[in-house]
């Protein structure tokens, strides 16, 4: 097992905002081409702020982490302040993840930003 | 919080009277067993017994008998240390998919020095066919490498066949038996096999401690040159308490194997039983019956193997998953691969393994944390909720 932070053990073993909206604004699902794990994002939007926001994961104590992560950083941002969370930034909040699970925080960020794309679009498309 | 280990291919604690056959070689008797003198001679002793502890327990001559460090180290010995000797008679090996990476990779570098290798496919229970073998074999094979038995999924190959194959054309037969020694009857003239590895930590001996046996006539060249250790094979000052640890270790072995079989099996059939019975959707890995066995591989759909791993450690219980989450490489178990194990199951997958401290009473216990986990961990899995949407609407 990686030697994982006690922040990243505590998200792990308590992950918040697990599951999947109810006719989400908003749906952004991203695989791990390194490894073969998945994200799925979905997303409430009230006047440009992030209002809910849940996930699904498939992946490993990382993963599981990062997505508990980005969904407490995003909610209740307005959507150019969520679309700023790098994953970096991500990895920091956690307090650093292992050199070989960095690839896992690349999920989390790129699955909300795709969710938040995709209601912008639907916005778009609508107006 | 329960303590329990189901982890026993990654270590095991050795046997106490291994240990106390160890211990008065580190500072009592710790004659050098090549010196000329007195204080070499309980050493060099102990090393005849444990030549002959290991011989016993597979049906060898003990003078055949080449101690090593590990079962890796007596793979590349067989391997590498024939190829190197035997290069003039021609350039071809023959091994199998499923191979533990100290077989598989020296044969890469093999290929790299201009051999050309053959791996053979595996069946969905990981067995080779000896008619694959038959075809694979050409006028410039010189070895054939298959395992005895595999270490992560348990299957037990044909190796008497897969020999009978290999003596028709002509071509050494070496098998790596880590997975099996100790656990299953290994003869090496009722197989035919002319190479056989075995590692003493598999079967409640030190780490540390392996073997080769090389059938007499059989040329290798030594991985490790210098003195004449070893028959001139590995040379260097002989590990005397790791190879009394290791033939002590043999010795057990052989009085204990079918009890020891037997406890092990009952154990992972309840478990196996127990775990099916009260979680849905777990699969087997590796054949139902042709297994070593204390050997347990399923996997868990839906979730990830680090997750379970991690979550069931919390829990006090020790498992292995093949997960490419949990490999250095990030990639996942090859063996699970080679049988067709579809990439989201072998991320879910998890092997156990039984050991000297397994109770039936526990049994219970590993059911519910392993049910547990499962679900929480399904219940935030992406794959998990796709089931039960698909499985709403065809309802
Ligand atoms: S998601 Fe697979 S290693 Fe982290």
């Amino acid at each position: 097992m990686p030697e994982y932070s006690d922040k990243v053990m505590e998200h792990f073993t308590k992950p918040r905002n697990i599951g999947e909206l109810e006719n989400p604004d908003g749906m952004g699902e991203v695989g791990n081409p390194v490894c073969g794990d998945m994200m799925k994002f979905t997303i409430k939007v009230k006047d440009d702020r992030i209002e809910d926001v849940k996930y699904l994961t498939f992946g490993c104590g990382a993963a599981i982490a990062v997505s508990s992560m980005v969904s407490e950083m995003a909610k209740g941002k307005t959507l150019d302040e969520a679309m700023k969370i790098t994953n970096k930034q991500v990895a920091e909040e956690l307090n650093g993840l292992p050199g070989n699970k960095m690839h896992c925080s690349n999920l989390g960020a790129d699955a909300l930003h795709k969710a938040i794309e995709d209601y912008r679009a639907k916005v778009n498309a609508d107006s | 919080m329960k303590k329990i280990n189901l982890d026993y291919t990654a270590a095991a604690p050795v046997d106490k009277e291994v240990l106390e056959k160890m211990i008065p070689f580190f500072s009592e008797y710790y004659g050098n067993p090549s010196s000329g003198h007195s204080l070499g001679e309980i050493p060099r002793k102990a090393l005849q017994e444990a030549r002959e502890n290991v011989a016993g327990l597979i049906g060898a001559d003990p003078a055949a008998i080449i101690f090593t460090a590990s079962a890796s180290e007596a793979n590349n010995l067989a391997v590498k240390g024939f190829a190197k000797a035997n290069m003039k008679k021609g350039k071809h090996i023959v091994t199998s998919s499923v191979e533990h990476f100290s077989i598989l990779n020296q044969l890469k570098t093999l290929k790299k020095e201009g051999f050309s290798v053959t791996e053979l496919p595996v069946d969905n229970y990981g067995l080779v066919n000896p008619a694959d073998l038959a075809e694979a074999i050409t006028d410039q094979t010189i070895l054939v490498s298959i395992q005895a038995a595999n270490p992560e999924i348990g299957t037990i190959q044909p190796i008497k066949e897969l020999v009978a194959v290999a003596k028709e054309r002509d071509v050494v037969f070496h098998t790596d038996a880590a997975a099996a020694v100790g656990w299953i009857p290994i003869d090496v003239q009722k197989l035919g096999v002319d190479m056989l590895s075995l590692a003493g930590d598999q079967f409640y001996g030190p780490k540390g401690s392996g073997a080769l046996f090389v059938k007499r006539g059989v040329r290798v060249m030594p991985l490790i040159e210098g003195g004449i250790q070893e028959k001139g094979l590995r040379a260097g000052t002989e590990n005397v308490a790791l190879v009394a640890g290791l033939g002590e270790a043999a010795r057990i072995a052989a009085e204990q194997l079918e009890e020891r079989a037997e406890k092990a099996a009952a154990f992972r059939d309840r478990l196996k039983e127990s775990l099916f019975n009260s979680i849905p959707h777990l699969q087997l890995n590796g054949h139902p019956e042709k297994r070593v066995p204390r050997n347990l591989n399923i996997s868990v759909s839906f979730v990830e193997g680090e997750a379970l791993l991690m979550r069931l450690d919390m829990a006090g219980i020790n498992v292995s998953s093949g997960s490419s989450c949990t490999s250095q490489a990030l990639k996942s178990s090859h063996v699970l691969t080679a049988l067709g194990v579809p990439p989201e199951l072998a991320q879910g997958s998890l092997q156990l393994t039984a050991g000297p401290d397994n109770k039936i009473e526990d049994i219970p216990y590993i059911t519910e944390q392993l049910a547990d986990v499962a679900s929480i961990l399904r219940n935030m899995s992406p794959l998990y909720h796709q089931y039960m949407k698909e499985a709403k609407q065809n309802a």
